[in-house]
């Protein structure tokens, strides 16, 4: 059954149309044509499609539109000002936190979210909070460290 | 070229020189400006994919085109996975020619711009095409100078060239930027002889850490790869897959589909797919499609594969072979015999293979996640009967690829179901499909048997490899051992499904089974491990790189209590790796725990430091995987192991601190350093937790069930 949706994405509201059952994934790479969120398994496991919900990292792929109406998406597109990098994506560039790339926008939706909420993690939270996160490439290391390093430049406040 | 003989590369040793081909006329196209071409080695030239072997060729497969506004274009046929070569080879060709390292811009794996190259694998990159480059940089700063010379009214000889300027030494304010020389000129020129090139001293950008040019298009969601593209009337294909591999259809009930308004069914043999504008509708429609399949029956599983190798596989090759191994073993004090199992792997790029693609009139265009773009594009013309002018695959970004996405079968269906359905077509396998259809690493079997003297001198080898190839066994590079005989078994049809080129093919599964049979074998004669190899090798490089590992690990540092430290050495790709992890287990669950490796290699000149460390992290990384948590699971071909709740590979937690250390070795030639570090995790995995527990698990992955059952 068709039905339409709103909700705002990267802070412009949008009204998309949807049968339904589809994913979020779908709705937002398909429909609307944000390609920056990626998929990687379909099924929770690898978090390449994370995006925030009201500043909340989720898996898009194991969500419905419906779910979302009236709130708050950002992907990959919305975090970056005009040509000024989030602190996150800053120092993701920084630490050569990536290889492929392609599980990045998912690594650094999910970093965002943890960090919004706590910027001084230590080691071991972030590892904690990311666990989920798959990246075949191994940039791990590489990660956790751009991850520290924007978190102490999002301790201010954002 | 056959697959066989592809693969037959793949699980060898790769070593060849540079030779050179019928000229084809490929430049017409470029305007004016400076133009070098160069050929890179013969395997270059090799096909990806199978196809007619007497095809001609150009004789080059990259060239250097100083445009007339002074900007660097380089185009190579070699495509980027995030093994960093957009990088590395950009600053190679910055240092040479002289430009900012900003003002060269990198086109690779397009087919209709770049020349014709057999395909990015084998760590073949660095090694034979970095050289070139430089070269034909050097050539290129040569002929510009020559230009200058004449435009300035001085010598050659007086006159140098930095930042894209060529100026008078002697008046630095006499000078002329390369722009304003390429105005209106067209050179074209083919790097034959080798010219004058940079000693490592005078470097500027060689050697130097350069973080990834193309970080920016990654962390801020740009960077296009191949499922990103979306073109007018474009519809979404589902396959409908057998549960078996191999399995041959017999009949198609469709008419579930009249419930879903648009979806249009697609058939050519035994390709059943599903189309439509919307890729949910499209699969949920697939679902709905009953086809009734012939599978073929059982014969083995994941726990009885080895024996069925070993069984079913009688033929040998012997690969090398020294003294007399009946002498050798008389000499021996202690002879250790086992047999090692390795299980199917699958590559698992996060990205799984996918293709976005459209006819229009008789040409074929596509972006597909492709490791072989002109290998594919052959395939595509031969599957069409089409030239393979007509076809056109794209450069786009790649998640992925470790040897598995030199393999396209999805680009091929892609193709075939947008020619049927006549409307463009995006496939992008889930994630079981990837594990359904990828070419695994194939499940192999060593059978070996060593023996020392009372010295301590190994005087006995011997290395029966079931299906896993000679890649990287050479006792040369490795160990001194009079009495040898390395054979290897194979059979092409005797897996379940395609298996194929995995990260360093082979080499990952007969380094775990030596270096793990080397160490019981120190073990056996009560030597400690690091003195056992020093004393049984002569290869000078070898040795100097495993005291490097030794030494910066700090091998004789004490131990804290239930953690052990493994040894294990290997030679990939010309690199020679020594490898070092300290683990902890845990003996009452059998938990490993990594918490530290170090990785020594000799890959002759680092071009980017920065890029062969992340490249080493990489590898370590994937290769915990194997070691300790990746196994395939199926019967015969039905693949059981369907998404990452069940195929495990690193994550963050298993992830230990990792040190990796280079020979200082700047004036040498380049080897490979995508594929070596990789090689050597298992067997210093696998030697470490007998240390740290006693346990010997000589199957690979070391999972916690079989380090409690070696405990007994
Ligand atoms: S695609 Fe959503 S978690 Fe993997
Ligand atoms: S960078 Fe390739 S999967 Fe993470």
């Amino acid at each position: 059954m068709k039905q339409n949706v709103s909700f705002n994405l990267n802070g412009k509201p949008v009204e998309v149309e949807v049968n339904g059952d589809e994913s979020l994934l779908t709705v937002i790479r398909t429909y609307l044509d944000h390609t920056g969120t990626k998929y990687g398994c379909g099924m929770g496991h690898c978090g390449s499609c994370t995006i925030l919900i009201d500043k909340e990292p989720v898996r898009s792929c194991m969500m419905y539109a419906e779910d979302v109406a009236g709130k708050e998406i950002t992907t990959i597109e919305g975090l970056a000002k005009g040509e000024e990098l989030h602190p996150v994506q800053k120092a993701f560039v920084e630490h050569d936190a990536l290889q492929c790339g392609y599980c990045t926008p998912g690594m650094i939706m999910n970093a965002t979210g943890l960090l919004l909420k706590k910027p001084d993690m230590t080691r071991e939270e972030i590892i904690e909070g990311m666990e989920e996160n798959l990246c075949r490439c191994g940039s791990y290391m590489r990660i956790i460290d751009a991850i520290q390093t924007a978190g102490k430049e999002m301790k201010g406040g954002m | 070229m056959k697959a066989e003989k592809i693969n037959e590369l793949y699980f060898g040793d790769v070593d060849h020189p540079v030779t050179t081909y019928d000229r084809r006329d490929f430049l017409k196209r470029l305007g004016g400006g400076i133009i070098i071409i160069m050929s890179f080695s013969e395997l270059s030239f090799l096909t990806g994919c199978k196809t007619k072997q007497d095809e001609e060729r150009p004789d080059f497969n990259a060239y250097l085109h100083i445009k007339e506004d002074g900007s660097v274009d380089c185009l190579t046929g070699k495509i980027e996975m995030g093994q960093g070569v957009i990088t590395s080879l950009a600053q190679e060709l910055a240092d040479e020619l002289e430009v900012p390292f900003k003002s060269v811009n990198m086109v690779m794996g397009d087919t209709d711009l770049c020349p014709y190259d057999a395909g990015t694998w084998g760590s073949l990159t660095t090694r034979f095409e970095g050289p070139v480059i430089r070269a034909a940089g050097a050539e290129a700063r040569e002929i510009l100078i020559g230009l200058a010379a004449k435009e300035l009214g001085v010598s050659e000889k007086q006159l140098e060239a930095s930042e894209g300027e060529v100026f008078d030494k002697n008046d630095k304010s006499k000078k002329i930027s390369y722009a304003d020389l390429t105005k209106g000129q067209r050179i074209v020129q083919q790097l034959k002889k080798a010219p004058e090139l940079k000693k490592s001293k005078d470097f500027d950008i060689i050697g130097k850490s350069v973080i990834s040019t193309d970080a920016v298009d990654k962390v801020t969601g740009k960077a296009v790869f191949s499922g990103d593209i979306k073109l007018p009337g474009m519809v979404y294909a589902t396959i409908v897959r057998p549960r078996v591999w191999g399995s041959k259809k017999l009949s198609v009930d469709a008419s579930g589909l009249d419930d879903f308004e648009g979806a249009e069914l697609v058939e050519d043999g035994d390709l059943v797919a599903v189309v439509h504008p919307d890729p949910e509708v499209a699969s949920k429609a697939a679902q709905k499609v009953n086809v009734e399949w012939d599978a073929p029956e059982s014969k083995a599983d994941n726990e009885t594969i080895f024996k069925y190798f070993v069984d079913n596989i009688t033929e040998s090759e012997v690969n090398e072979e020294g003294g007399m191994l009946s002498s050798g073993r008389e000499a021996c004090e202690t002879i250790v015999e086992a047999e090692y199992h390795d299980g199917y792997k699958a590559h698992s790029p996060v990205e799984p293979h996918t293709a976005t693609c459209y006819f229009e009139g008789d040409k074929l265009t596509m972006w597909a996640s492709t490791q072989t773009p002109f290998g594919t594009r052959e395939a595509l013309a031969e599957t069409f009967s089409m030239p393979k002018e007509k076809v056109h695959l794209k450069q786009n970004f790649l998640g992925g690829g470790f040897g598995g996405k030199i393999y396209n079968p999805q680009a091929i269906e892609a193709a075939r179901i947008a020619k049927l359905s006549g409307k463009p077509v995006q496939l992008a396998y889930t994630r079981r499909e990837e594990f359904f259809n990828d070419y695994f690493r194939p499940a192999a079997v060593v059978r070996s048997a060593s023996g020392v003297d009372s010295e301590g001198k190994l005087k006995l080898w011997e290395f029966d490899i079931y299906c896993a190839g000679s890649r990287g066994t050479g006792l040369s590079y490795l160990y001194d051992i009079p009495n040898n005989r390395t054979r290897t078994f194979n059979k092409g049809d005797i897996h379940p499904f395609s298996t194929g080129a995995w990260r360093a093919p082979g080499n990952n599964t007969t380094t775990f089974a030596r270096e793990s049979q080397i160490d019981a074998t120190a073990h056996a004669a009560g030597i400690d491990p690091l003195e056992f190899r020093l004393n049984n090798i002569t290869n000078p490089e070898m040795k100097a790189t495993l005291e490097l590992a030794a030494e910066t690990f700090n091998w004789n540092k004490e131990k804290p209590e239930g953690h052990g430290y493994g040894i294990s050495l290997g030679w990939d790709a010309g690199t020679y790796v020594a490898m070092i992890a300290e683990v902890k287990v845990d003996k009452a669950t059998g938990e490993v725990q990594p918490i530290r490796v170090v990785c020594a290699q000799n890959m002759g000149q680092v071009v980017n430091p920065h890029g062969a460390k992340v490249q080493t992290e990489g590898g370590i990384t994937m290769g915990l995987g194997y070691a300790l948590t990746e196994e395939m699971e199926f019967d015969w071909g039905r693949v059981i192991t369907r998404n990452f709740d069940s195929y495990h590979f690193t994550k963050f937690s298993m992830t230990p601190e990792i040190e990796s250390v280079f020979a200082d070795n700047m004036d040498a030639a380049p080897q490979g350093g995508g594929e070596p570090a990789i090689i050597c995790v298992g067997g210093a995995i696998a030697n470490a937790v007998f240390d740290a527990c006693g346990a010997r698990v000589n199957r690979q992955p070391i999972t916690p069930e079989r380090i409690l059952a070696a405990l007994g």
